[in-house]
């Protein structure tokens, strides 16, 4: 296969960016996209050229560190799937890729292809977790947990943290992410006792951190690698009303 | 040097308790006179600075990726194991033991495995009430299936993301105490360097991988959480940042390294399809309980897997381990898988992989039953290979997965530098020879959240006396000069070979001659060869020049280096233990049947090098390993 890549170049969040062009000859359709820009790396680099910094690890899809914008999309063309799961297969011969970072206000590159993405564990501190410290949990059974709620939690909980939510919103809202933690928790009866101030703490931190607002494009649904569902807006906003409520009747 | 792991006296089911019992405590007003380093954010890392800052110790939390949830324990899918015997099925603290002894091939010690055992009751509670969604029956009580090398059922699981979730438990914990202001976080550093002061660790050079920055972080204690380096492959299971390099540089200042040609070669990954590829994709174990594994009875085999009749199959692990099948241990399924590529009847484009067939489980169970168990797995086959494997069987092969060796540790964790704990992957303690699946997650768990705690408030309570440590200390400004020196020598090479390039080479060097299977020629070829290799690295290496900014072919050269000083390492390591045992099977050594001879009478120790120079003989040091409660026996999955 043949592609010709458009990719943003930017050496650092003080300097201006470009979109440059390189062109990649006899590449094996099987291959994965990170592993052809492993390929443009290898011939930039023995050709006294910066090679193109972007994030990546795991390479199957569960840690959340690789995210590019692919033609204008989070991850790429393929429903469901992280940038480092996408295959060339996914293009044809001759195409041309365009290939951004993740854009948001909350997100500054630092480098080419990678940002920093901090503001999304800052959400997660400010709330996201049960307070339970080592050695005081009960047994595991004291508590049953039916299997429905168990898996509803779970849809929430697979996030990945990834921030293609962030990147595909036109407003940088990140409000699926963050409504996927007070989903996951609130579901669970261990959770349930921190409901009220988690979810008024972490959508004060999301606004603390420069993320935009939600209109309800449902544009972050279809882009995201694990399906999460935009129903997690929605519960994410009966817990902060119903929070406010119970604050003011305090 | 005398090895003495201090293992406390008593009965093996009151070891723990009396070491509890006995261990010195800090009182809390002390704590914050006190800071520790952890490097590592993984199921290890988060949990034992979550736990300690939880305490009201100060930590510095680091971890090279850009968020501590990235961590490599992310990746885990299938479970975690826990002797709860919720099942009824015979389990207990003691087979737990039993199994993951005999599962090591007698090459572990007995106090060290029966405590994580015995803490494992405790984390499935500690994660279950951090939120961690395990997957529960109808009537809301937790489930759990079967993974290889035992007969009862004691993994729990998250789908096929149980690392995820936990991970996500102890990240949270981490961030929570991050908020707290008891954790201070260092995300996108990458340590470079240990810092010894009159022997001790007393903190670490690390760099920012952001601006370039060369750091000092001075503490009282130093815990190495950094994982593992099966990545020295190449072609593994591992994320691509995985390294054995805080390991590595810390052996170098003193400490020694236990086991180190001890890896785990996982049976089922994806099979390589070309030279382009970068990583090899777990497909989980947990597939075995419902998978079946064969090849074509005809060497050369060109017909589809499908059209091939059932007596035409050979289904070599149930024919030759029948009492197990195929859930024999990872290491005997690697092996037999090899044997049966070697011997020409691997399947596949390039003849390098074996099938996993669900056609029979499918038609017990229904199509439904095994999308829920495996639907995840199933879907990623499809996306990395472009197959349906409800439709025909998935093709797997060997793929290096897990080190069980590492930085040799006492029973408190504790390496053979006062101060510089190891946990998780990175030390060679529980596993012995063989790692039995889901045991990793746990040991990685326990040692974070329920040991660790425990033994560093031990030693710390030797240290209330002493005072800030000064970062401006002569041994910080040492070691940062030879960080800088080692940096900028790298970047001046300026050859003509990428780094990418000597990763390859070093991977398939240790594939082909210290892998699935070792002899001594072979050995004695590949130090050769990784000597030859390093030299070449050291003039032709190319990297862009910039080391004061972002440069991630910099951080990658670094650690390939490293790489090919622990290649060595590995291999002196597997050439001077002339016996088979687990993971480390030496071609001279085994049965008729193609079985592994352990040879208990010169072997049964634990050897532990120390650094000596480079491309010097490493020194020998060795823990003889002490039977007490369990005789060991042959290890026979028939
Ligand atoms: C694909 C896969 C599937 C697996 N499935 C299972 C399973 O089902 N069950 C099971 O029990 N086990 C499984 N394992 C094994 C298990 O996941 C690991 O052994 C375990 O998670 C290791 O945890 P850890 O905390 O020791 O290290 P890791 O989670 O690897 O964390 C290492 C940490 O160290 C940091 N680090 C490393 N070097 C440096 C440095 N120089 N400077 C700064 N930071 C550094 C990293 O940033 C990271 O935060 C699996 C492993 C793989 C690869
Ligand atoms: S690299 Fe981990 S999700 Fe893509």
């Amino acid at each position: 296969m043949k592609l010709t890549l458009k990719i943003w170049r930017q050496k650092s969040q003080q300097q201006a960016g470009e979109l440059k062009t390189y062109t990649l000859n006899d590449l094996n359709s099987h291959m994965s996209f990170l592993e052809m820009l492993d390929i443009l790396n290898e011939q930039l680099l023995l050709a006294n050229e910066d090679p193109v910094t972007f994030d990546h690890d795991c390479r199957e899809g569960i840690c959340g560190q690789c995210g590019m914008m692919i033609n204008g999309i989070a991850h790429g063309p393929l429903k469901n799937t992280t940038t480092c799961q996408l295959h060339i297969r996914s293009f044809s011969d001759n195409d041309t890729i365009i290939i951004e970072p993740f854009r948001a206000g909350a997100f500054p590159i630092r480098k080419d292809l990678s940002v920093d993405r901090s503001a999304l564990d800052r959400v997660i501190s400010s709330g996201g977790y049960i307070s339970t410290n080592t050695g005081q949990a009960p047994d595991a059974h004291a508590i049953p947990i039916t299997h429905q709620t168990t898996e509803a939690a779970f849809d929430a909980a697979a996030c990945i943290g990834c921030g293609a939510c962030v990147a595909t919103c036109k407003n940088g809202s990140a409000a699926l992410f963050t409504s996927a933690k007070v989903g996951h928790l609130s579901l669970l009866p261990q959770g349930k006792e921190e409901r009220a101030e988690r979810v008024i703490n972490m959508v004060n931190a999301m606004d603390e951190e420069g993320f935009g607002h939600c209109t309800n494009t449902e544009a972050c649904e279809v882009e995201c690698p694990q399906g999460i569902s935009v129903l997690q807006i929605a519960r994410m906003n009966y817990e902060f009303i119903r929070a406010k409520i119970f604050e003011k009747e305090k | 040097m005398e090895l003495n792991a201090r293992i406390p006296d008593g009965p093996l089911e009151q070891k723990w308790e009396n070491y509890k019992k006995n261990a010195k405590l800090v009182n809390p007003a002390n704590r914050k006179k006190l800071d520790v380093i952890v490097v590592g954010t993984g199921l290890a890392g988060a949990s034992v600075a979550a736990s300690l800052g939880e305490m009201g110790y100060n930590i510095k939390s680091f971890c090279f990726q850009d968020s501590p949830r990235r961590a490599h324990s992310v990746a885990a899918q299938g479970g975690v194991n826990a002797a709860k015997n919720y099942k009824n099925d015979g389990d207990s603290v003691y087979r737990m033991f039993v199994d993951t002894i005999k599962g090591g091939d007698f090459r572990a010690r007995e106090a060290n495995v029966y405590r994580m055992a015995e803490c494992s009751l405790n984390l499935i509670d500690q994660a279950v009430a951090q939120g961690v969604p395990f997957g529960r029956e109808y009537g809301g009580y937790l489930n759990n299936r079967s993974f290889g090398g035992v007969q009862v059922s004691r993994t729990f699981y998250a789908r096929g993301q149980t690392g995820q979730q936990l991970l996500l438990g102890s990240y949270q914990a981490l961030m929570r105490q991050v908020d707290k202001g008891s954790v201070k976080l260092f995300a996108r550093h990458e340590m470079l360097d240990l810092v010894l002061i009159d022997g001790k660790a007393r903190g670490i050079i690390a760099r920012n991988l952001d601006t370039g920055e060369i750091e000092r972080h001075a503490a009282h204690a130093v815990v190495l959480a950094t994982g593992g380096y099966g990545k020295i492959y190449y072609l593994s299971t591992l994320a691509m940042g995985c390294n054995g390099s805080a390991i590595w540089r810390a052996h170098k200042k003193g400490a020694l390294m236990a086991s180190p040609s001890w890896i785990q070669i996982h049976p089922t990954s994806l099979p390589q399809s070309g030279d382009y590829q970068s990583k090899l994709t777990l497909m989980s174990e947990s597939l075995r309980n419902d998978g079946r594994i064969w090849v074509p009875k005809k060497e050369n085999e060109e017909r589809p897997p499908n059209t091939i009749p059932e007596e035409e199959r050979d289904y070599y692990l149930e024919r030759r381990y029948p009492s197990f099948g195929n859930l024999a241990p990872r290491d005997i399924s690697s092996r037999a898988a090899k044997e049966r590529i070697d011997a020409g009847f691997g399947i596949g484009p390039l003849k390098n992989a074996v099938y996993l067939d669900f056609s029979k489980a499918i038609k017990e169970q229904g199509i439904e039953k095994i999308k829920e168990k495996y639907g995840n797995l199933f879907d990623m086959y499809l996306k990395i290979t472009g197959y349906n494997a409800y439709e025909e069987p998935m093709m797997i092969s060997p793929s290096a997965h897990f080190s069980m060796g590492g930085l040799w540790v006492d029973y408190e964790l504790m390496s053979t530098i006062p101060g510089l704990f190891a946990l998780g992957e990175a030390n060679f303690a529980d596993h012995g020879a063989n790692r039995l699946g889901a045991n990793s997650l746990l040991q990685a768990s326990v040692d974070g959240y329920f040991i660790a705690p425990y033994t560093i408030a031990n030693y710390l309570s030797t240290e209330i006396h002493t005072g800030k440590i000064d970062a401006d200390n002569p041994a910080f400004a040492k070691a940062e000069e030879e960080v800088k020196a080692k940096l900028h020598q790298l970047a001046g090479i300026q050859g003509t070979k990428t780094v990418d390039y000597y990763h390859k080479t070093v991977g398939k060097i240790l594939y082909d001659y210290c892998g699935l299977s070792r002899n001594k020629e072979g050995l004695e070829k590949a130090i050769k060869e990784i000597q030859l290799l390093r030299a070449d690295f050291n003039q032709n290496v190319k990297i862009p020049a910039d080391v004061d900014s972002i440069n991630i072919e910099l951080e990658k050269a670094g650690r390939v280096a490293d790489y090919l000083e622990i290649g060595e390492l590995m291999c002196y390591d597997a050439l001077t233990r002339n016996e088979s045992c687990g993971a480390h099977f030496r071609e001279e050594y085994q049965t008729e049947e193609g079985e592994a001879m352990r040879n208990d009478e010169a072997y049964q120790f634990i050897s532990a090098w120390g650094w000596n120079g480079l491309s010097q003989e490493p020194i020998l040091h060795k823990e003889q390993l002490v039977f007490e409660f369990i005789k060991p026996t042959v290890r026979s999955y028939k």
